[in-house]
Order: C-alpha cells, then sequence, then structure tokens
C-alpha cells in the first residue's frame, strides 16, 4: 500500500511534469515552428505602442532567444527554486513555487491563483455535494420504478441537464431568481467561508445549483443505469433471502454495488472542477480558478495561463491517485500492487 | 428509449419557456401598471437625454455607486493605462495637468486646468510649453503636490519595459536627452532638456518639433503627479496615491477595488469636481451579459467599459420602449472604414478609387458593423461628429437610399479604363466577425458594377505588422482593399487624423494603421495644423485634411461607431461626454 | 396438515412475447426432519417455485396463484412484510453461485452477522460470536480469523459452506438449496452433501434440494420431485424414482446421471432435443415432442394434457402410457442398458 502511494506519487510528478513541457511546447514551441520569431512573442508582452527596438530588448530580457530547453529550465527551476524579476525600482523575489509574473498585471501568477482557490473549490464542494446527493437519489428512485412516469420525467430532465449550456441556464436563473424574484444572491458577489458561513451560502447557492444540474443529470442516469445492473445481480437475492427490509436492500446492497463507477467518474469530475469551473464562473463572475483562466487566455497572459493549467493538471492527476486509493477501499477485490 | 427522447425533448421546451417567461419578467417589470422594484427611472426617461443634457440632475451627496467591468483596467497606474474608460474613471482619484470639462455633449470637449492655473503657455514657435500649479493640492496623505511630483510622473512613464501598456507621446515629442532610458533605469540623469521645474509650482515641457495642442498632451494621464518615494514601479497600481476627491479603500487586481473620499482633497482647489458620491465599488472581470442584467434590475450603476450593451440586453431594450426610453445612443470617436490602397493596380488610379467609393451601399455595411444602435451612424468623412472640425460634408452622395450611386459608379470605371469592372482582394481580421460581415457586404455592393472583390482574412494580432499594414506585402499579395478602424486618444484632429492619414507613418516593415492614404499635401497640411496654436484656425485645417482625403479617395469611410448605454436608475446627474463617448463618470451622483 | 404444502401453485409471468407459465399447478408437501429433491432441467420451473415459496418471485408482473402453507400459515395471500420476516428466520435459502451470491463488498462475517441481527435483537458483538459458531459448524477452519475474509478469498467449497453457515445463521425451519453443488468441484460436492445432510439431522429442518442431477438427490432425499416445463410428471420416494421410475423423463434423467466411477459429461442415454419453451408449451404432454415413446400413445401425447395419477402408494407418474407398459419398458429396455454400463 505504501509503496503503491509512492510509486503513484513519483508517477503524479512525472505526469505533471509532462503536462508542463506539453504546455510550455504549445506556448513556445509551435508558435517558433509556425515561423514566429522571438520578437513575434515578445510583441504581445510589450503593450500596443512598443517600437522594434523596445521588442528587441524585451525578446532579450524574456529570455526569447535562448534555446528552448534552456527557457523551459528556467520555467521549471522557478516553480521548484523561485526567481527573481526586474520590477523597476527594484528586483523582486518570486519564490517558490513560481509561475512566474503576469504579463499584464505584473502579479506573481501563484499568489493569484492561491487566492482564488477558495472560491473554485467552494463552488466545487457545494455543488458536488447537491449533484451526488440530487444525481444518486433521482437515478436510484428511477431505476426501482423503471417506466414509471417519475423515471420518464427524470430522465427527461436529466437529458435537458445535460444538453443545456450553463451560460444559458446561468443567466436565465439570474433573471429570474435574482433579479427578478429576489430570492438568490446576483452575480459576481463570494463571501469567504470563514468570513460567514452562511453568507457564503447564500452567495453561491445558485452557481451550485445550476452547476449541480449539469453534473446531477449524468449521476442520475450513471446511478440508475448502474442501479439496473446490480439489483439484478444474485447477492441481492441472497440479501432479500435473508429477510432484510427492501430500503437496505437498495441501499447497503444496491447502491453499494453501483457506486464504484460513480466514485470513478466523480473523483475525475471533481478533480477537473478544482481546476476550475470555467464558465460557470464567468457566468456568475466568480472570482475562481476558472475565471482566471478563461481571463487570462482572453489577454494571452501566458505565465498565467501556464500556472492555471499545472494546477489544474495537478488537480486532475491527484484526484486520480485518490480514486484509485478510495477504489481499494469501496471494493475489497482491488488490490494496490 | 424513444418516450424518454421525447420527454426530454418536452422538458427543454418547457424550460426554454421557462427563460423567455424569466426575460419577459424582467422587462415587464418596467411597465407602468405592474410594480415593482424597478419603476423609479422608468418614468422620466428619455431616449437619448443624456446626449443634449444632465438626466436627474442633483446636488445630493452621499451613497455609493456601483460601476463593473466585463474585462480588466490594463493599469489603475496613471502612467501605464490607455483605455478611455480609465481616462474618464482616472479623474476620480487623480488630478493632472489638464482635463477635459466634466460638461454634456460637446461641452466635455473642451480642455479646462486641473493641476495647472490655467491652460499651457506656449513658445511662439510651440516648442516649449510652461503650466503654473495651483497651491494647496496635497497628496492623499497630505504631503504637498509640486511639479517635481508631475516630472517623475513623467519621467517613469517612459520606461515601457515596466509600464508598457501605455502610449509614447512624451516618450517622442519631448527633446530628451539621448539615451535616455526613464526614472528607473536612468536614475540621476538631467532631463532640463525635456522637462523643467524652476519652482514647485511650475513646470515647462521641452519639444523636439512644433506641437499646438499640447494641452491634449497635458490632460494625458501620465502628468498625474506620483511621489517618488512612495513609487513601487509595477506594483504602484496596487495602490496609487491619489490626489483626486477618491483615494483607493481596497483593491484586489483582477477582481475589483473600492474608492473612498480622500481628506485632503481641497474642493476649493478643484471647480471641476463635484465628488458627489461617498465612494466607489468597482468590479473587473464580469460576465458581460450579466452586467446588462444587473444595471437593467438596478443592482449596478454603470458599466464601465462605455462600449455599450451585449447582442442578448439590446434584443431586450430596442423592442420595448421604456426600457429603451432608459438608454443613450452616443456616436464615438471609432471611424470603421475601408483603406483603399493606391499602390495596387487598377485602384492607383483615382477614378477606379472614387468608383469603390460611389458603389459601396452604405446601409449593408451599417448593417454589417451591427446595425443603427450598437453598429453606428453612417459616415460620409473620416472626422467624427463629436471631434472639432468635422463638417458635416458628402464627396461621393450614395443617393438618397445610401444604397449607393450605380451610374457614377460606371462613369468612374469609364473614366479609369476598366468599363467592366476589376479585381482585387479585400482583407480583413480574421477573429472579428464583424470585419468579415463588411468585407461581405463590400463584395456584394461592388459587386453589381462589375468589380470582383475576394475575401482574405488574416490573423488579428499580425494584420498591421506582417499583412494588411505591410506595403510591400499588400502590394505584392494585391490587397487593394482593407478593413481598417480606428480610434482618436482624445477628440482632436491631431489625436483622429495623424496616425492614419499622414504618409510619413507609413514604415516598409509594417505596422502602420495608414495603409493607403500618401498625399503629400496632406502632409504638409498635418505639419501647418501641429504649428498652429490657435484652436479654429487648426480645427479649419483638419476639416480641409479630411475633404483632402476623401478627394483622393484613400478611404471609404463605413460608420462612426455608437454604444447604447444603460442609464443607471440609482444615479443622479448622467449625461454622455463627448470627450469619451461615454458617460461622464465625475459628474454622476447617487439618487 | 403437512409442515410445508404447496396446492395447485402457478407463477406467470406476462411478458411482450407471451404469457410464461413458469409453475403451471404444481402441489406437493413435505414434514419437518424430511428432505425433498426437485429434479428437472434449467427452465422446469424448480428454481422458481423456490422463490415463489420465499416470495422472491420478482417484479411485480409476476402472477402467483394457489396456495403454500408453512407451518399452518397460508403465503401466497399473505402480507408481503409479513412474509418478509419469515424469510431468513423460518425459510432460508442456499443459492447455487456463491461468488455472486455473497456481496462482494462485505465480508462473510458481516454478512452472516447481518442475516442474524435482522431476526435477533442483538449487539453486533454477540451476533459475532454467533457467526464465527455458525462457521466452525460449517467446518470452516480458523473460524474467528475467517470471518473478517471477503467471499473472493475463499474457496468455493468454503464460500458455499459459508452461504450454508448464513442460511443456517437463524435455525431456519424450512431450507431450500438450489443446486447447492453445480459450481463445485465432484470432491467438493460429496463433502457439501455430506455437510447439509449432517445438519438437516442436526437442525431437523425441512430440506428442498434443488438440481438438475438425480446424483445429488439420490442419497440424500427422502421424497424426490421431477419437474418438467413447469409441471410435476413424476413424484415418488427416492426409492420409487430410483428403482420403479415410470415417467419417459425421469428415466432420460437416470441415464445422464453422472456417476463417480465415471467421467461426469459422459452420458449414457441422453434426452434428444431441449427443453421445452413455456410461452409456447407444446400441445399435450410437454414432454411429447422429445419422448422416445411417443408413438406407443396411439396420438394422444400431442394432443391430450396427461393427468398426475398414482400409480401406488403415493407414486404420482404423468403419462399417456398405460402403467403396464410403462412398467415393462423400465424392466425390458431401460433398467438392463442402464446397469450394463
Amino acid at each position: 500500500m505504501v509503496t503503491y502511494i509512492i510509486r503513484r506519487l513519483i508517477w503524479a510528478v512525472v505526469m505533471l511534469s509532462i503536462v508542463s513541457i506539453i504546455t510550455f511546447g504549445i506556448f513556445f514551441l509551435v508558435p517558433r515552428l509556425a515561423g514566429a520569431t522571438p520578437e513575434d512573442l515578445a510583441a504581445r508582452y510589450v503593450g500596443r505602442t512598443a517600437t522594434e527596438q523596445q521588442v528587441k530588448l524585451a525578446a532579450e530580457q524574456l529570455g526569447f532567444n535562448d534555446p528552448l530547453i534552456v527557457q523551459y529550465g528556467r520555467f521549471a527551476k522557478g516553480i521548484v527554486a523561485g526567481a527573481d524579476y526586474n520590477n523597476g525600482p527594484s528586483v523582486e523575489h518570486c519564490p517558490a513555487p513560481c509561475f512566474g509574473y503576469s504579463f499584464r498585471t505584473r502579479l506573481p501568477v501563484w499568489p493569484d491563483l492561491l487566492d482564488r482557490l477558495p472560491v473554485t473549490i467552494s463552488l466545487a464542494i457545494g455543488a458536488a455535494v447537491i449533484w451526488v446527493i440530487a444525481g444518486v437519489a433521482t437515478g436510484v428512485v428511477s431505476a426501482l420504478r423503471r417506466g414509471s412516469f417519475f423515471d420518464r420525467a427524470a430522465m427527461g430532465v436529466a437529458l435537458a441537464g445535460v444538453s443545456l449550456p450553463i451560460f444559458f441556464t446561468g443567466m436565465v436563473s439570474l433573471v429570474l431568481f435574482s433579479y427578478g424574484l429576489h430570492i438568490t444572491a446576483p452575480g459576481n458577489v463570494y463571501t469567504p467561508f470563514l468570513t460567514n458561513p452562511l453568507t457564503w451560502a447564500y452567495d453561491l447557492l445558485l452557481p451550485w445549483i445550476t452547476l449541480a444540474f449539469l453534473y446531477a443529470a449524468n449521476y442520475a442516469r450513471l446511478t440508475r443505469a448502474g442501479m439496473l445492473e446490480t439489483m439484478n445481480e444474485d447477492y441481492i437475492r441472497t440479501a432479500r433471502a435473508k429477510g432484510l427490509a427492501e430500503r437496505t436492500v437498495v441501499l447497503k446492497h444496491g447502491l453499494r454495488g453501483a457506486l464504484t463507477p460513480i466514485l470513478t467518474i466523480f473523483g475525475l469530475d471533481f478533480g477537473l472542477l478544482l481546476g476550475g469551473a470555467v464558465l460557470t464562473e464567468s457566468t456568475y463572475s466568480l472570482p475562481g480558478i476558472g475565471k482566471y483562466a478563461i481571463d487570462a487566455i482572453g489577454y494571452q497572459d501566458l505565465p498565467q495561463v501556464m500556472g492555471v493549467v499545472l494546477v489544474a493538471a495537478f488537480f486532475v492527476v491527484f484526484a486520480n491517485l485518490v480514486v484509485d486509493l478510495l477504489y481499494a477501499v469501496v471494493d475489497p477485490r482491488v488490490r494496490l500492487v | 428509449m424513444q418516450k424518454t427522447t421525447r420527454l426530454g425533448v418536452a422538458a427543454l421546451g418547457a424550460l426554454l419557456t421557462l427563460g423567455l417567461a424569466a426575460c419577459g419578467g424582467g422587462s415587464g417589470s418596467s411597465t407602468p401598471s405592474s410594480s415593482g422594484g424597478g419603476t423609479a427611472a422608468g418614468g422620466t426617461g428619455t431616449f437619448n437625454a443624456a446626449l443634449t443634457g444632465v438626466v436627474d440632475p442633483s446636488d445630493k451627496k452621499g451613497g455609493i455607486l456601483k460601476f463593473a467591468n466585463a474585462g480588466d483596467w490594463d493599469s489603475l497606474d496613471p502612467g501605464d493605462t490607455y483605455y478611455g474608460y480609465s481616462w474618464n474613471f482616472i479623474r476620480l482619484y487623480g488630478r493632472s495637468l489638464v482635463m477635459f470639462k466634466s460638461a454634456v455633449g460637446k461641452e466635455g470637449n473642451e480642455l479646462t486646468p486641473d493641476l495647472a492655473e490655467g491652460l499651457g503657455t506656449p513658445s511662439d514657435d510651440a516648442k516649449t510649453w510652461t503650466y503654473k500649479l495651483k497651491a494647496g493640492i496635497k497628496f492623499e496623505d497630505g504631503t504637498p503636490v509640486t511639479s517635481k511630483d508631475v516630472k517623475y510622473g513623467v519621467e517613469r512613464s517612459f520606461d515601457k519595459e515596466v509600464f508598457p501598456d501605455g502610449y509614447t507621446y512624451f516618450n517622442d515629442f519631448l527633446n530628451w536627452p539621448k539615451d535616455y532610458k526613464g526614472a528607473y533605469k536612468s536614475k540621476g540623469v538631467n532631463t532640463d532638456s525635456a522637462i523643467e521645474t524652476p519652482d514647485d509650482q511650475t513646470i515647462v515641457f521641452h519639444l523636439k518639433q512644433p506641437l499646438s495642442n499640447f494641452d491634449y498632451f497635458a490632460q494625458l494621464p501620465a502628468t498625474i503627479p506620483v511621489p517618488a518615494d512612495k513609487d513601487t514601479g509595477a506594483k504602484y497600481k496596487e495602490h496609487v496615491i491619489a490626489t483626486g476627491p477618491y483615494m483607493f479603500k481596497t483593491n484586489e487586481i483582477g477582481k475589483g477595488f473600492s474608492l473612498v473620499r480622500n481628506p485632503n482633497w481641497d474642493p476649493a482647489t478643484d471647480p471641476n469636481r463635484k465628488a458627489l458620491p461617498d465612494g466607489y465599488e468597482v468590479s473587473t472581470n464580469v460576465n458581460a451579459d450579466d452586467i446588462d442584467n444587473r444595471i437593467l434590475a438596478g443592482d449596478l450603476d454603470v458599466d464601465i467599459a462605455g462600449t455599450g450593451a451585449q447582442p442578448a440586453a439590446l434584443g431586450r431594450i430596442l423592442p420595448d420602449p421604456t426600457i429603451k426610453a432608459n438608454t443613450d445612443n452616443p456616436t464615438g470617436t471609432r471611424l470603421w472604414y475601408t483603406s483603399i490602397n493606391g499602390n495596387v493596380p487598377p485602384l492607383d488610379n483615382i477614378d477606379c478609387r472614387k468608383a469603390v467609393e460611389y458603389a459601396a451601399d452604405k446601409t449593408t455595411l451599417q448593417t454589417a458593423w451591427g446595425g443603427e444602435f450598437a453598429g453606428g451612424q453612417i459616415a460620409t468623412s473620416l472626422l467624427p461628429p463629436a471631434i472639432p472640425g468635422h463638417e458635416d460634408f458628402n464627396t461621393y452622395p450614395p443617393g438618397a437610399d445610401n444604397k449607393g450611386d450605380l451610374t457614377k459608379a460606371k462613369e468612374a470605371l469609364t473614366a479609369c479604363g476598366q468599363p467592366n469592372g476589376f479585381e482585387t482582394n479585400i482583407s480583413y481580421r480574421a477573429e472579428r466577425p464583424k470585419e468579415k460581415a463588411a468585407a461581405e457586404a463590400l463584395q456584394q455592393s461592388l459587386g453589381r458594377v462589375g468589380i470582383k472583390l475576394t475575401l482574405k482574412p488574416f490573423p488579428q494580432a499580425d494584420y498591421f505588422a506582417l499583412y494588411a499594414g505591410k506595403p510591400g506585402y499588400a502590394k505584392d499579395n494585391k490587397l487593394g482593399l482593407a478593413m481598417n478602424g480606428w480610434q482618436s486618444d482624445w477628440p482632436d484632429g491631431f489625436g483622429f487624423l495623424q496616425q492614419i492619414v499622414d504618409s510619413r507613418v507609413i514604415r516598409d516593415t509594417g505596422g502602420s494603421s495608414n495603409v493607403s492614404v500618401r498625399d503629400p499635401e496632406v502632409d504638409k497640411l498635418i505639419d501647418q495644423a501641429m504649428e498652429q496654436t490657435d484652436a479654429n484656425a487648426r480645427n479649419a485645417i483638419w476639416t480641409q485634411i479630411d475633404k483632402k482625403v476623401m478627394d483622393d479617395a484613400y478611404i471609404l469611410p463605413n460608420v462612426w461607431a455608437k454604444a447604447l448605454l444603460i442609464r443607471s436608475k440609482n444615479a443622479s446627474n448622467v449625461f454622455v461626454n463627448d470627450a469619451y463617448g461615454m458617460y461622464d463618470y465625475l459628474g454622476m451622483g447617487v439618487k | 396438515m403437512s409442515f410445508l404444502e404447496l396446492k395447485d401453485l402457478r407463477i406467470h409471468f406476462p411478458t411482450d412475447d407471451g404469457l410464461v407459465k413458469s409453475v403451471d399447478g404444481l402441489s406437493f408437501s413435505l414434514e419437518r426432519g424430511k428432505t425433498l429433491g426437485i429434479v428437472g432441467e434449467s427452465g422446469s420451473g424448480k428454481s422458481v417455485t423456490s422463490l415463489g415459496i420465499l416470495g422472491l418471485h420478482k417484479g411485480g408482473r409476476a402472477q402467483i396463484g394457489g396456495e403454500i402453507w408453512l407451518d399452518g400459515e397460508e403465503l401466497v395471500a399473505a402480507d408481503a412484510e409479513h412474509v418478509r420476516t419469515l424469510r431468513g428466520k423460518k425459510m432460508a435459502m442456499i443459492f447455487q453461485d456463491p461468488l455472486s451470491a455473497m456481496h462482494p463488498f462485505y465480508t462473510v462475517g458481516a454478512q452472516i452477522i447481518e442475516a442474524y441481527r435482522i431476526h435477533n435483537d442483538v449487539s453486533k458483538k454477540v451476533a459475532r460470536k454467533h457467526a464465527i459458531e455458525m462457521l466452525g459448524r460449517v467446518g470452516i477452519p480458523q473460524p474467528d480469523r475467517r470471518v473478517d475474509s471477503y467471499p473472493h478469498e475463499f474457496s468455493g467449497g468454503m464460500r458455499q459452506r459459508a452461504m450454508i453457515a448464513m442460511a443456517l445463521s437463524c435455525d431456519p425451519e424450512l431450507l431450500i438449496a438450489d443446486e447447492p453443488t453445480t459450481a463445485l468441484d465432484v470432491t467438493v460436492q460429496a463433502q457439501i452433501l455430506d455437510l447439509m445432510r449432517d445438519l438437516q439431522r442436526d437442525f431437523n429442518a425441512a430440506l428442498i434440494i434443488i438440481t438438475h442431477d438425480l446424483g445429488v438427490v439420490a442419497e440424500l432425499s427422502d421424497d424426490i420431485l421431477v419437474m418438467y416445463g413447469g409441471k410435476c410428471v413424476e413424484y415418488g420416494t427416492a426409492e420409487d424414482i430410483f428403482e420403479r421410475p415410470e415417467h419417459p423423463y425421469t428415466w432420460g434423467l437416470l441415464g445422464s446421471m453422472p456417476r463417480l466411477d465415471r467421467e461426469r459429461t459422459e452420458r449414457l442415454l441422453p434426452i434428444k432435443g431441449s427443453p421445452p419453451s413455456l410461452i409456447n408449451v407444446p400441445s399435450g404432454c410437454a414432454f411429447h415432442p422429445r419422448c422416445v415413446f411417443e408413438d406407443r400413445t396411439a396420438g394422444k401425447g400431442s394432443s391430450l394434457v396427461p393427468e398426475l395419477v398414482e400409480t401406488e402408494g403415493g407414486h404420482l407418474v404423468r403419462c399417456h402410457l398405460p402403467r403396464d407398459q410403462r412398467r415393462s419398458i423400465w424392466e425390458n429396455e431401460i433398467k438392463p442398458n442402464l446397469e450394463a454400463s
């Protein structure tokens, strides 16, 4: 078990390194291959009014003239050991993990990401609680009453949930519930949990529900399919033959069996969400990782984009690891070797 | 499965209906008959009222105004900001030497002294400009503002590595010492050849060339004083030291900031600012559609970018007279146009260029740019109506219905020796759907007289540097027409015209916005204007240049951009300032 | 009245293709301490019968008719919740494939403890002790350690022992074993059968063993019921069935009975054809399309449904062939063949 975890952690580091190399390649190698000169790359970081001389200087200072491997090395070193940056009147030290300074805001990327992480985590956790409870419950009931009105209605709504884009449901629900009925918070508000847990929940309620709606739909369908399968298993018949109450049969024996694939999907979904719920965060203007990512891409702010990609990749890799460990907990047949 | 699918569709339909109902519900609240929270402003509004007068005038102090920005400032640092809305807004916390009046419409174009006692005093050759500072102006910490703080502010803005977003007017026109690199890298270098401060209240600018309109330079945010001992370089924007009536209370870059009253701002030194609200709350990177909805709901006051409502909101506003009554539709200082490249045969022949001018259908172009309200007003010349020097004239009358004069176009083609038309290419920026639509509209309308256009999209980032703006490339690839756009940095013929009609800004290496106007007479006229210190005489020259370029048929004006602004339900003193083409952020108060 | 009595039990499943008559008019009775073997091919309705007794015939769509009397209580019309309280306690079941019949995510002990605690209001600790005791009783070595193992960590035989321990944990009065040895090796089969016999003696329960293999019930059963197409075709004591079988289907089963001294796959007298569809049950005698002696029924085989008739002393047969003819076929044509092999 311990060796397994250690081996997986090493793998995680390798994976992240590969991701960072690929990301770096996309932003620095691909443009080069497409014929862009170091100056072309630098031109985007020096404002609209730069002269050719300034662009050349910037290319030199940003190290775009160095071989790519050197540039990557510098980037990787910054993450591990920190780096120094010139800030006009003084030289600024950017402590590890240093993802560099945003070309646009001139702020170090890492504290920005840390600052936004609680928003994304809050959003993800709240939404996950709602969608798991709602989705799994709907799926279970649907499976048990297969073919009933409830089943058909629920699966219809689930289809809508999966199909409707979040910027649509988000916008409609804002106009309806926040600006029309005034029962939920407007967009662009976030109160940290520690400041006031009640306001925190009130502010996030609508984003939670909107986001959860999207996922709950999928989980309902998955749970329904899983339950239909497990409820036909022999061990369910055994459970009934013992004289167990139907509720216990369904929840303790049926759902437990159907939960494994859901756990896998959940781990990946949740990991991805921690890397930023891009659409939800932009629809509700929540200052989380996803909004940060979309803004960074909009401004072509490379250090920010690289930072987000790596953080998102970290969460996905990490979530994968956790899922695999949990798998062994849920299903005793799984051996971690 | 079949049944499930059908049910799913039904559910989707129900949801869509819900969505529509939701939109309907929102608009319903502003009809007079229904009760609801947001009718306060409903009754009084008139469409475009804020273009010509102050809506809800009031001197009531107090309250907080809420602003939101769909994007983010390039920088809050006065030395590093180049957005119109930022220059509009910066007047709340910073005072430059002179400023645009906080006034309705054209009056807002007038410069008025701010830090300075009066407008600049030029030398006879207009190469030296002197300003005297008012006494008693202080920073937010109580330190008196001196001319040295103004000088330092300009010097630091020189460094484009630290401040990449700013303009280079001062870098280019002041007589800096050789190899000067700005306040940081050339610390201690004597810069008296560019800026002198003979005493704490006087500042003298020395230019390399005559500049009759230097007062426009003096209104740039770079002349907002910066205390050298508080300067933190690139980080200064996290806490700009205020000289205006408001100072920063909090500032989270990327999320927003708040302003509170600056106790060391003395109204006695400042006749230009009413400073009505107690403060401002500004959010950045907010969903653009949400901004519109919140202003309509009265939950927010101003979309700071001033670029107008999003298409989703337009669909709600325009059909509903009661909502529309609380909006304004100013014409900005941006011109969308088509460059006609005289380097590409047969457009080297003026008559072929005239044929393009005559054949163009201005109505389809207007539609392509977004229509009457969100696109713009049909343009017949270069200078937008808000800029002094603009005159209503139409060198190539496109017929009563604005659909083009095909007879005149054919005559011009015959005169050009191409009676059956000709073929050429039209370039546009691939990322801009409106430019594409405009190019397609031209393709259609020019096709009517046999001028065949082929569409050539290019990446926006390199459009001027490598393609349309690179003379060799444009000529070799027969880019006869090029979609283009320009917005003035300030409402002045120089700010608007110089970069797009002066042939001397065209470089063989590319990168210039002027891709077609090559007329030595125009260049000469620009020089004259820059030496003319009398504003009226100067504006007359800009009019002359405008007419000359139109006579040359180097530019086909499309539209002067317009934006539909939503008036806040809570704000008083709402009016559009022509200098910015949006609401004046200095004048607004809370009802 | 006997301890268990089935009267005209019918379990039908409506499907899109038609009505599936899985059990069609089955009657028998069983006393405490006695063992009944129900024998038939898959699809003969034997498993559905057992599930019907427990009230586990699945889905609300099944139509059940007739009567099931257990210890003086009628179960068909009884409240489902009441029947549930009897399950596991008064009547228990041992399933065919213990690997799939035990929940893979819970330990063997946990599953026995759960079964015990449904019907006995005891602490977990007490239930655990009981589980260990039960495991020991079914012959699982080191039961105090194995109690915490998962089903997949057991061998097939051990798993079946655990399954039996679970079924017996509440001391049931009726035990139904559905193909209890099918999934096991031959040697293990014998051990399990021995175990079941011993346990039945100890617990004095009524035991129903359901199997397709006459060999399994040969030593264990007091009575044997042969099912075909949802109906009983022959019923009698073990001796009746093995010594004096009268139904051609039973003869077929005897002919295909594996023996320990022979390779089990080797079939001496295989029954031709395949089991009947339960939707379109052949007309007349359900067995007639596969019956070697159908030509001796004077055409009644395909037109008339034979009655279940007593031949002598509780020995029941459902066949058109005249009794004498059946006996002579057995004595002269079948028995010598079986013994010769």
